[in-house]
């Protein structure tokens, strides 16, 4: 029998979402997925003054706004003509705020958007909301296991918040920090701030490796079938992150099926539209030269994310991408994090394609970045400066890449006449989320849930899991239009 | 004596969820009193919908939406984050599907708004429209407010605005409500309780005092009044530089930012650019 399964909204994930799947014996045959709210933030940078964009940009995500103030700051650094003159502290500092927000971005995420589909909260608190209604059935860790569980996602709430406490030391206040801008960072690096930073990171450093990564594991273990399921696409990228001067802790590349690395070239980038409500003529463009003409009677389409692909492929990004990355170049923190987790379950690297495997590279990942920011912290010479100083010039083209918690992120400006002139983002889930492409390939997340067993389409748990896994951002990634594009027709989506 | 329950419903409209996750960083009370405890003697909030938060999702939690609006009219309190896309008919954004219908997000700021006991805009999108509702506002958005009128909806709104705005200032504000009740809140013309925005940054800045010598940074990084990097703070009205962010660790100006005059109607389009010196005479706003 075939029955069509449609999730709106899609909670516990960061923006509006919507899937819909369509089941025929037990098993998904189709999948859709499509943001529902569209903003338009790109019409809206046009015209202003380019520095304002390391403000508002942040403003496109409150959970993950770090990375966009990273990211256009790289942008505005290559536009400006400062790459090269970035100071190391400030190189440390961008690094320490965009890390302490990592560490917050993947504690909030596996603890409360996460763990509700895993963890019975109502037999602990109560029958009561935000815990219900929820799903019925496949609860399966029980007793005093579960007690824990909860206990972990309430000190959990202070540990995010603590993450954010300790960005504020360079960053000013989150969400949307003030500290990183082109040229450097705004606050001085201090003896004091320096001790002040450590303790606060000690503390989070000792929950992720003592509370986060062994409740992963606990997890994991009671619903081991979650290593076979969301296989995905299994092509990652990652576009490398956290360039500090020892280099990147984020490895840049292309990662096959068959774990072949492949350098990364942004020029490789295209966006699709077949199946967005965009003009066929903007298809296939690389983001430094992208279009986006809004159309909306076109029949095929489903969604207001274009489809981004490299070489034409599919590819994955996020947390999984980056550990497997680094794993393939052979960086031996990585590696050695990776596979004392695998070591649990007696698996191979390629149980990371998967719900499970997506959940503890995430976990892993927090653990790696929260060790190297103890070195970049007592990296930072005190005496130095943060930041060198700034001029717009009248005309330039910038390009800022990154890695945001979810995956990585990209910003492409011009700037003409000493204003933006066109400025274009690619997000994470833009690329994880996105419809299917001119070839009809589905993205990484509909190409994850095709193909599932569905025991109970009433209560679809497996469908969730797989969504929530890839930490889905739909404030960043549903597409944006260009300055003759203001008008809109009415929009369905899915 | 029974606990006085107040349901809450927490839309999210055109916004980036920032909002939320500043309440996230609640202190005292934390998180996990709001959601859990009595957040002052006898009188609890009862968070029924927060699409970030919630453990159900689909055709349900909308379900909770209209039970609420039914069985309890009157009696539960709205927050709204995020500015409301009004352009074709609310089609720019949608919270959820009934019945394979799209629920818009104007439709149920309209529907809820006009049955709650209060309306909270929360962040400066829901009080005034903020960055999405920035030139050229391509979505049509606007503020809580400005929807109400339209339709003639009754329901007070209270204005708390920032972008993000403080934890304090919305917990704050229910303290206000669940103590004394809602006629107790102090209001300024714009809405704002003015027990948080009542003064300007500028009375209170650390570095007023470089201000009143005439020692002004000249490029970031520099120690010394920011009013020519662009700061806002001497239009600005909330209480940062007494209060500070993120459990006191810091504040905009502290890290050597100008303040952005995130909590005012004319943010973002009246405070740009940001980090150029905006005279009076500049001003396409007064002081307030």
């Amino acid at each position: 029998m075939v029955t069509k399964v449609k999730i709106d909204p899609i909670t516990r994930i960061e923006g509006h979402l919507a899937i819909e799947a369509v089941i025929d014996d037990g098993v998904v045959k189709e999948a859709k997925s499509a943001g529902t709210l569209f903003r338009g933030f790109e019409i809206i940078l046009q015209g202003r003054d380019p520095r304002d964009a390391n403000r508002l940009t942040q403003r496109i995500c409150g959970v993950c706004p770090t990375a966009h103030a990273t990211a256009s700051a790289l942008c505005l650094d290559d536009a400006f003509g400062l790459t090269d003159k970035i100071p190391d502290n400030a190189k440390l500092i961008r690094a320490l705020i965009l890390g302490s927000n990592f560490l917050q971005s993947h504690v909030l995420h596996f603890y409360h958007l996460a763990a509700l589909d895993y963890v019975d909260a109502v037999s602990v608190v109560g029958d009561v909301a935000p815990f219900v209604p929820r799903y019925q059935g496949d609860y399966r860790v029980t007793g005093q296991q579960n007690a824990e569980l909860v206990n972990h996602y309430l000190m959990a709430l202070d540990i995010r918040r603590k993450c954010q406490e300790m960005l504020a030391i360079f960053g000013g206040k989150m969400p949307h920090n003030v500290g990183t801008v082109p040229g450097g960072v705004t606050e001085k690096p201090t003896e004091d701030k320096i001790t002040n930073f450590l303790w606060r990171l000690n503390e989070i450093r000792d929950f992720v490796d003592n509370v986060y990564i062994p409740d992963v594991i606990a997890v994991a273990k009671a619903y081991s079938d979650y290593f076979e399921i969301g296989k995905g696409c299994q092509r990652l990228l990652a576009y490398g992150g956290f360039d500090v001067p020892t280099g990147l802790l984020f490895k840049a590349g292309v990662v096959s099926p068959d774990l072949q690395l492949e350098p990364f070239t942004k020029e490789n980038i295209t966006e699709d539209v077949k199946h967005s409500w965009y003009a066929d003529s903007s298809s296939g463009k690389n983001p430094a030269q992208g279009q986006t003409k809004p159309d909306l009677k076109k029949k095929e389409a489903y969604s207001f994310l274009k489809s981004p692909r490299y070489k034409g492929q599919v590819c994955e990004l996020g947390p999984l991408a980056r550990m497997v990355s680094n794993y393939v170049q052979g960086d031996a923190i990585t590696k050695q994090l990776v596979d004392s987790v695998l070591g649990e379950f007696n698996a191979g690297v390629d149980a990371l394609y998967s719900v499970l495997g997506r959940h503890a590279a995430r976990a892993v990942e927090a653990k790696l970045v929260g060790d190297a920011m103890v070195d970049w912290l007592t990296s930072l010479k005190p005496d130095e400066p943060a930041i060198v100083e700034s001029h717009i010039p009248d005309a330039g083209e910038g390009t800022g890449l990154t890695e945001a918690p979810r995956g990585a992120v990209g910003h492409w400006m011009t700037i003409k006449d000493k204003k933006i002139e066109r400025y274009q983002v690619i997000t994470p889930t833009a690329w994880n989320a996105s419809p299917k492409d001119d070839k009809g390939q589905p993205g990484a997340v509909e190409q994850a849930i095709i193909g599932t067993k569905v025991k109970d389409k009433d209560n679809p748990f497996e469908l969730v899991r797989i969504v929530r896994a890839f930490d889905p951002c739909l404030a960043c990634s549903v597409h944006l239009l260009d300055a003759k594009a203001n008008v809109l027709g009415v929009f369905r989506v899915v | 004596m029974a606990t006085k329950i107040y349901p809450v419903i927490w839309l999210q409209g055109a916004g980036c969820t920032g909002c939320s996750v500043s309440v996230l960083n609640a202190v005292s009370p934390k998180i996990q009193n709001l959601l859990l405890d009595e957040l002052v003697p006898g009188h609890q909030l009862n968070l029924m919908f927060h699409a970030t938060i919630m453990a159900g999702q689909g055709e349900p939690v909308i379900e909770v939406l209209k039970d609420t609006e039914k069985n309890r009219k009157g009696g539960y309190i709205l927050i709204v984050e995020g500015a409301i896309p009004t352009a074709e008919g609310g089609a720019y954004g949608s919270i959820g599907e009934k019945a394979g219908k799209h629920l818009t997000v104007q439709q149920s700021v309209e529907e809820l708004g006009r049955n709650a006991l209060l309306t909270v805009a929360l962040g400066t999108c829901a009080a005034f429209g903020g960055i999405p509702a920035a030139k050229p506002n391509p979505t049509g958005c606007q503020s809580v407010k400005a929807v109400f009128d339209k339709k003639q909806i009754q329901t007070p709104v209270v204005n708390i605005s920032g972008c993000p705005p403080h934890p304090d200032w919305l917990v704050g504000t229910i303290s206000v409500i669940l103590f004394s009740g809602a006629g107790a809140l102090d209001l300024d013309e714009l809405a704002r309780p003015k027990l948080f925005y009542g003064q300007l940054i500028h009375e209170n800045c650390p570095r007023r005092a470089d201000f009143d010598k005439g020692k002004f940074a000249e490029k970031l990084g520099d120690p010394g009044c920011l009013y020519q990097l662009g700061c806002k703070g001497h239009y600005t009205n909330a209480d940062c530089p007494l209060r500070q962010w993120n459990n006191g660790v810091s504040w905009c100006v502290k890290a050597g930012s100008p303040c952005l005059g995130c909590v005012e109607p004319e943010f973002p389009d009246g405070t740009s650019p940001m980090y150029e010196k905006i005279t009076f005479e500049e001003l396409t706003w007064s002081q307030k």
